[in-house]
């Protein structure tokens, strides 16, 4: 099941830019380094260049002139996608109508010219592996979505890639099915160990699988870094925002006291500058009745999730604050509660 | 239940008188005034006996089949060239070359002598370059070129909207996996415009078995069966070897077609 064939390979990418004929300017100058073994996912809203910078990794585009492509410290910019090497996994799945799901993944070592012996041994390995060798004769317009992207990883796995290339792979499935096979493409790349980028929008996908994530934003790299560093650290605005869900506080900071129209919040390390804070809704807690507060607001809504109740609160800015409580009470619409927030989750940025 | 199935009939209906009126009886009536002349029934066994009526029968079929063949070649190449391509000029140049749909049989038959007859273009190039003046208009050359004159309008437009749906990432898949340009085509492309192939196939075939007009026009030394028909019917006044020849000219074409969609078939559904 490990057995890649091919060292995993390391990828860098510097100065790689992309502009199209039409003068758009998908990709600014990005310098990337990606690990052998690793899984780099790239995250971000559609047009942020994350697909472009695929698509040049895979040798689908070329960059800009200046730009370069290595794999392994070997240049292979002007490689073509053919010669590279590279198993990728499309988000419509590619599959070749013509042929069985068998022929679909053996097409691979056919082209290589594989003896027809080691490409039936290596198809079964595959389908075996996917769990879909009942689906082998099968035509592809016969399988579901799900099955589809199954024959699509064994395809571009079976010729034992250096790297494997996944853009969007779970966008067109429906939840549960996404969640199922989000957790079988996880330990699949940790089975093979090998050099993986995936490319998603998902930053529940991101986090679940990325070793490290890339988050792009009009062509640009916002961010790299472990999925925690990214959470609890995001280095912009854009970042804090567009993974998870962030908290907003506007005021001002004297004397390690943070204070807003809700109240004041004391926090000895606050930088003196600090006009907004952010924090994560697992940083801040309703307080027990009778508990000293500095903090107060007016729930604006409530719903009970069974394992435990979002809560939004108005403190009077324009946005209320998000809490997830675990408390074992009903709250209801206009209830007055304190508020306790741990100083270790507040970021200013 | 009874009235839905009087309901169908009754949309049947339209379809059936057509085919009754413009097919069927017109078709068993040929049948039968080919069977009534001198020599009866025997002069559909001239068809098969009669070097004369075979000959042609063949090089009709020969030269439709190389006619097709060079079409889907030509028109399978400019109509994905021309889909993915877009440049200044696309259009007028797709309408350009739509344009002979427009012209009679004369008319093509016309433009193959201006090209490559007697005082023709190419007759004049190759005189001034090599001595030897190259005509071939009224041979069965200059009507293949003819024919796939008016084959190619017919057929791009089919390949052009089939090359508008094939999935560019089929064949990124493709190339991902280790495929050359080359392998790109046999494996991706042409199997994603088999079904175009085989209908603007089909009725190209048909068109250059049926082509009158321009065969007529390069008369000379051709012998196609649209000619021998004529030919009996009016000069010779056969009608009953005429009808014969008819007759068994459209069932040959209706199987040739038959048998190429039947062998075509199993890929196609395949391909869904």
């Amino acid at each position: 099941m490990t057995d890649t064939g091919n060292k995993p390979v390391s990828i860098a990418l510097t100065n790689c830019s992309k502009t199209f004929p039409d003068g758009t300017r998908a990709l600014e100058p990005l310098d990337l380094a990606i690990h052998a073994g690793e899984t780099v996912v790239f995250l971000g809203p559609s047009g942020c260049g994350k697909t472009t910078t695929l698509r040049i990794i895979a040798g689908l585009e070329e960059p800009d002139a200046g730009g370069k492509v290595l794999f392994d410290g070997v240049d292979v910019t002007h490689l073509p996608i053919e010669q590279r090497n590279v198993g990728m996994v499309f988000q419509s799945y590619a599959l070749f109508p013509n042929m069985t799901v068998a022929g679909n993944i053996g097409y691979g070592l056919k082209i290589r010219k594989v003896p027809d012996a080691q490409i039936k041994a290596r198809v079964s390995e595959m389908l075996a592996m996917m769990q879909i060798t009942r689906l082998a004769d099968r035509r592809i317009d016969q399988l579901s979505g799900g099955q589809r992207q199954r024959v699509a990883l064994a395809r571009a796995i079976a010729v034992r890639p250096r790297a494997l290339l996944l853009d969007e792979p779970l966008t067109a499935l429906d939840a549960k099915l996404r969640d199922t096979l989000r957790l079988e493409i996880d330990s699949l790349l940790r089975s093979l160990g090998i050099t993986a980028i995936y490319v998603t929008h998902d930053q529940a996908e991101a986090m679940a699988l990325g070793d490290r994530i890339v988050v792009m934003e009009h062509g640009r790299v916002a961010q790299i870094g472990k999925p925690r560093e990214i959470y609890q650290r995001p280095a912009t605005r854009f970042v804090a925002e567009f993974i998870g869900t962030m908290n907003r506080l506007t005021g001002s900071v004297s004397n390690g006291t943070f204070t807003c129209k809700a109240g004041g919040i004391a926090w000895p390390e606050a930088p003196s500058s600090a006009t907004e804070i952010l924090f994560r809704p697992e940083d801040i807690r309703v307080v027990e009745s009778g508990e000293a507060t500095g903090l107060k607001g007016t729930v604006a809504a409530a719903f009970f999730l069974g394992d435990r109740t979002r809560l939004f609160v108005d403190v009077g800015e324009a946005q209320p604050l998000v809490i997830e409580s675990t408390a074992r009470r009903d709250f209801s619409h206009g209830d007055r509660v304190g508020l306790a927030i741990d100083p270790r989750g507040l970021l200013v940025l | 239940m009874r009235h839905e199935t009087r309901r169908l009939i009754l949309l049947l209906l339209p379809a059936g008188i057509v085919f009754a009126a413009f097919f069927l009886l017109p078709m068993a009536r040929l049948f039968f005034i080919g069977g009534s002349g001198k020599t009866g029934w025997a002069a559909y066994a001239a068809i098969l006996t009669d070097s004369l009526y075979l000959d042609s029968l063949l090089s009709t079929m020969a030269v439709a089949a190389a006619t097709t063949a060079a079409t889907l070649v030509i028109s399978g190449i400019s109509g994905v060239f021309l889909q993915r391509h877009k440049f200044p000029g696309n259009a007028l140049l797709v309408s350009m070359l739509t344009f002979p749909l427009a012209f009679p049989g004369v008319v093509i038959g016309f433009m193959v002598i201006m090209l490559a007859g007697r005082q023709g273009l190419i007759g004049q190039v190759t005189q001034a370059l090599t001595g030897e003046k190259l005509v071939f208009a009224y041979t069965i050359a200059g009507l293949f070129m003819g024919y796939v004159y008016f084959s190619i309008p017919r057929t791009i437009l089919t390949v052009m909207a089939a090359a508008e749906k094939l999935d560019p990432k089929l064949e990124e898949a493709a190339r991902s996996l280790g495929a050359s340009p080359w392998r790109v085509l046999l494996d991706v492309i042409i199997p994603g415009l088999k079904p175009a192939f085989i209908s603007a196939g089909a009725i190209c075939f048909a068109t250059a078995v049926g082509a009158f007009g321009t065969a007529f026009t390069l008369a000379a030394k051709i012998n196609v069966l649209p000619m021998v028909i004529y030919t009996e019917f009016t000069l010779s006044a056969n009608i009953a070897m005429a009808a014969a020849l008819s007759f068994v000219l459209g069932i040959v074409t209706w199987l040739v077609l038959a048998v190429a969609r039947t062998a075509a078939g199993s890929s196609v559904a395949a391909a869904g």
